[in-house]
C-alpha cells in the first residue's frame, strides 16, 4: 500500500460528506476501553501539529488523568498567516477532524467538546455545523461538539487564549500555572489539540500505531500537512512523510518558480535558513531545531534570490508587533521598537549602528512575556540576522537595496480584512 | 531541621504595569528596561538577599512579582 | 491623680486627637495618591511613599483609637463604644456622628484588606481600596459638621489647607493615569 496520502486521501472540491468519508476510511471506530486509545496513540508517536510538537499521548495520559469533568478543545484557528492546512481539513474533510475529537473525548473522559476556528469565517463555521448535524442525526458523537467562533486576533488561536475566550474572557493569553491539561475550560482539565492532530487520531483509532509508524522515521513517525508558498511552481497545501528533505519537498510543490536565496521554515515563528542549508535538512523537529529553525506548523515559504529578507522581515514583524495582545509591557514597547528598527535597517540604512540596535531589543524582549508571542519573533530575527548577514551589513552601510521596491512576498492579511477585537 | 530552600524569582508579566518599585528594594537582582518594566535575574536568590527579596514581593503594587522555590518548570 | 471623666480635659482630648487623626488621615490619602501615581524623584524613592503611607495608616488607628476612647469615656455626651461603629446609634448629634462611624467602618476595611493583601489577591484589594476616596471626604465632613472647633478659625484653615492638598493630588493623580493610558 502506498505510504502518501493518508489524511488527504480522496480530498475533493467540496467538502466530504459523511457517507463519502466513511466509505474512504471505514465506519468510525468502536468506542473502546478510554485507556486503551491513550496507549496506541502513545505507542504511534504522534506529536501536535499545531507547531509545538508535544506528544499528543503523554498529553492525553495527563489530562485523563486530572479530576473532575474534562473539556476537549480542538483548535482549528490557525491564526498564521501563510498556513492553509486546518483550513483545508475543517473546509473539505471535517469528518476526519469530527472523528478524531469523539475519540479523544472518548479517551479522556470529557464531557464537553468545542471546535474553534475564528469568528470572522462564516462559510466554514456554517459547513462544520451541516457536518456536525449530519453526525448527530447518525448518532455517532455522544459528545455534542459545539463549533465557536473565536476572535480574529493573532494570540486568539494560542491555546490559552482559547481556554480564556471559552471562559468569558477576551481571547487573550494567560498566565501559567496552571496550564489547561491541570485547569482550563470552568477550572477543569483542558485537553486542546490541533485540528490534523486529531485527523491523524481518528487513522491511527483505525489502523493502529505501527500503521502510522509505517511512514516517516523511528524518531519523526507518521506523516504531516504543510503549506508551501512563495517561489515554487505549485504553492498549496501537501502532505508528505516526516523527515523528508526540504528540496524534495520543494520539487514536490513545482520547484522553484525563480532562483531561491533562502526558505522561512515554521512560519513567522519559524526562521530562515539560507537555501544551500534547508534543501538536505529533513523536514522534523529535531533537525530543523539543529539548523537553527522550527517545524513549527509546518508553513515553508520560498524566498527568491530578487527579493529582499530584511524588508520581508521588517514588514512581518510589523504586522506581529501589531497582533500584540496588550498585556505584557516587554512585548507591547520591545515589539513596536524592534519593527522600527528593522524598518530602517531595510528601507533608510545606512547608518552605523543599525543592526546593533536590532540585535540589542532581542534579550530585552525574548522570555519577557507571559505567551510565546514576543520569542517567535525574536527567534525569526535572529535566524534574519544569522542566516544573512551580508546582506544586514549591505545595508547598514548603504541603506535600502534593490530588492525593497517589489511587492512584498510573505502572505499577510490586508488591513481590510483585519479583527480588532478581542471577544 | 531542614535543607536550606532555593528561591527565585519570577515577574507576572500581565499583572505587572511597570511600577519600578522592585528595582528600587531589590537593585541587586532587578533592573529595568528601557520601557520601566523589570528584568529580573533567574539565578538562585542568595541567602543574605532573601528578606529584601519577599519585602519587594510584597510591595509590589499589583502583587505581580513572585517568589518561587527553584523547582524544575515545564515550559 | 484623678481623671475627671466630666469637663473640659476629655473634651479637648477628644477635639485633639480628632484633629491630629484628620491630619494623619490626609498625609496617608496624600501618600497613597503619590504611590498610585508613581512619584518618584532622586531623593524620593517610590518605595518611600509606601512606606510612609503605610505606617502612617497605622498611626491614624492610633490616634482614632484615642479619639474615640476619650469620646466614649467623657460622661458629659452619652457616646456609646457602639454609637462609635454604627451610625445612627447615638442620640447626640446623629447625622455628623454617624459620618464619624461610617469613615470609621471604612478605614477598618481598608485596613484589614491591606494587611492581607497577599492572600486576598490584588483585584480584591484594589476593589475596596477604592473606599480610601470616599472615606476622606466623609471624615473631613464629620469633623466640620460636629462643629465644636467651627469658629476656630485656624482650625478652620487647616481643614480647608487638608481639603486643598487632596484635591490638587488627587487632579495630578488624573493627568499622570491620562498619560499612561495614553502610551
Amino acid at each position: 500500500m502506498a505510504r502518501l496520502p493518508r489524511l488527504l486521501t480522496g480530498i475533493g472540491e467540496r467538502p466530504a460528506e459523511l457517507r463519502w468519508h466513511e466509505r474512504l476510511h471505514g465506519p468510525m471506530p468502536v468506542l473502546r476501553r478510554p485507556g486503551r486509545l491513550i496507549e496506541v496513540v502513545a505507542a504511534s508517536g504522534l506529536t501536535g501539529r499545531g507547531g509545538a510538537g508535544f506528544p499528543a499521548g503523554r498529553k492525553m495520559r495527563s489530562v485523563a488523568a486530572g479530576p473532575g469533568n474534562k473539556v476537549l478543545v480542538a483548535n482549528g484557528a490557525e491564526g498564521e498567516p501563510a498556513s492553509l492546512k486546518d483550513r483545508l481539513l475543517l473546509s473539505r474533510l471535517p469528518h476526519l477532524v469530527l472523528d478524531g475529537m469523539t475519540l479523544a473525548a472518548h479517551a479522556v473522559g470529557a464531557s464537553e467538546a468545542y471546535l474553534c476556528v475564528h469568528g470572522t469565517e462564516h462559510g466554514l463555521l456554517d459547513s462544520l455545523e451541516l457536518a456536525v448535524q449530519e453526525r448527530l442525526a447518525a448518532g455517532l458523537d455522544p459528545v455534542p461538539i459545539q463549533v465557536t467562533g473565536i476572535p480574529g486576533r493573532y494570540v486568539s488561536s494560542e491555546q490559552s487564549s482559547i481556554v480564556q475566550f471559552l471562559n468569558g474572557g477576551p481571547g487573550k493569553p494567560t498566565f501559567s500555572p496552571p496550564r489547561p491539561h491541570e485547569r482550563g475550560v470552568k477550572g477543569n482539565p483542558t485537553l486542546v489539540h490541533n485540528v490534523e492532530t486529531l485527523a491523524h487520531l481518528a487513522l491511527i483509532a483505525r489502523y493502529g500505531d505501527r500503521w502510522f509508524r509505517g511512514a516517516g522515521s523511528p524518531s519523526a513517525p507518521g506523516s504531516t500537512l504543510v503549506t508551501v508558498s512563495g517561489a515554487v511552481g505549485r504553492p498549496g497545501v501537501y502532505e508528505i512523510e516526516l523527515g523528508t528533505p526540504i528540496g524534495q519537498l520543494m520539487r514536490l510543490a513545482g520547484g522553484p518558480a525563480e532562483p531561491l536565496q533562502a526558505v522561512l521554515v515554521g512560519g513567522y515563528f519559524g526562521a530562515w535558513l539560507p537555501v544551500q542549508v534547508a534543501w538536505p535538512t529533513p523536514m522534523t523537529h529535531a533537525s530543523l531545531k539543529a539548523a537553527g529553525g522550527a517545524l513549527g506548523a509546518g508553513i515553508v515559504i520560498a524566498l527568491p534570490a530578487a527579493a529582499c529578507p530584511i524588508a520581508e522581515t521588517a514588514r512581518v514583524v510589523r504586522y506581529l508587533a501589531e497582533e500584540n495582545a496588550g498585556q505584557c509591557g516587554p512585548c507591547m514597547f520591545g515589539l513596536p521598537a524592534l519593527a522600527d528598527a528593522l524598518g530602517e535597517l531595510a528601507y533608510s540604512g545606512g547608518r552605523h549602528g543599525a543592526v546593533n540596535q536590532v540585535a540589542a531589543l532581542l534579550p530585552l524582549i525574548e522570555r519577557r512575556g507571559a505567551c510565546r508571542h514576543p520569542d517567535g519573533v525574536t527567534q525569526l530575527v535572529r535566524s534574519m540576522l544569522r542566516a544573512f548577514p551580508a546582506d544586514a551589513r549591505w545595508h547598514e552601510r548603504t541603506g535600502s537595496c534593490d530588492g525593497v521596491g517589489g511587492p512584498l512576498l510573505l502572505p499577510l492579511p490586508r488591513d481590510e480584512d483585519r479583527e480588532w477585537d478581542f471577544r | 531541621m531542614g535543607l536550606p530552600v532555593s528561591l527565585t524569582l519570577r515577574v507576572n508579566p500581565i499583572a505587572c504595569v511597570g511600577h519600578g518599585m522592585c528595582a528600587e528594594l531589590l537593585p541587586e537582582l532587578i533592573r529595568l528596561d528601557p520601557w520601566g518594566y523589570p528584568i529580573v535575574s533567574s539565578q538562585a536568590v542568595p541567602r543574605p538577599l532573601a528578606e529584601h527579596a519577599r519585602r519587594a514581593v510584597q510591595a509590589c503594587p499589583t502583587l505581580a512579582l513572585l517568589l518561587e522555590e527553584a523547582a524544575a518548570r515545564h515550559r | 491623680m484623678i481623671i475627671n471623666l466630666h469637663g473640659p480635659g476629655l473634651w479637648y482630648a477628644t477635639r485633639a486627637t480628632g484633629l491630629v487623626t484628620l491630619l494623619l488621615l490626609t498625609a496617608s490619602v496624600l501618600l497613597g495618591i503619590l504611590t498610585a501615581g508613581r512619584f518618584s524623584t532622586r531623593r524620593w524613592p517610590r518605595f518611600l511613599s509606601q512606606g510612609l503611607h503605610r505606617n502612617l495608616s497605622l498611626l491614624v488607628l492610633v490616634f482614632l483609637a484615642l479619639h474615640v476612647g476619650t469620646t466614649v469615656i467623657d460622661t458629659y455626651t452619652s457616646i456609646s463604644l457602639t454609637a462609635a461603629f454604627v451610625p445612627f446609634t447615638s442620640p447626640y448629634k446623629k447625622v455628623w456622628l454617624s459620618l464619624g462611624a461610617v469613615a470609621l467602618d471604612m478605614l477598618v476595611a481598608l485596613v484589614i484588606t491591606s494587611l492581607l493583601r497577599m492572600r486576598l489577591g490584588h483585584r480584591a484589594w484594589r476593589r475596596v481600596h477604592w473606599l480610601a476616596y470616599a472615606c476622606w471626604p466623609v471624615a473631613v465632613a464629620h469633623g466640620v459638621g460636629i462643629g465644636t472647633d467651627r469658629n476656630a478659625t485656624w482650625v478652620f484653615a487647616l481643614t480647608m489647607a487638608c481639603a486643598a492638598s487632596v484635591l490638587a493630588a488627587t487632579t495630578w493623580r488624573f493627568v499622570v493615569a491620562a498619560r499612561l493610558e495614553m502610551q
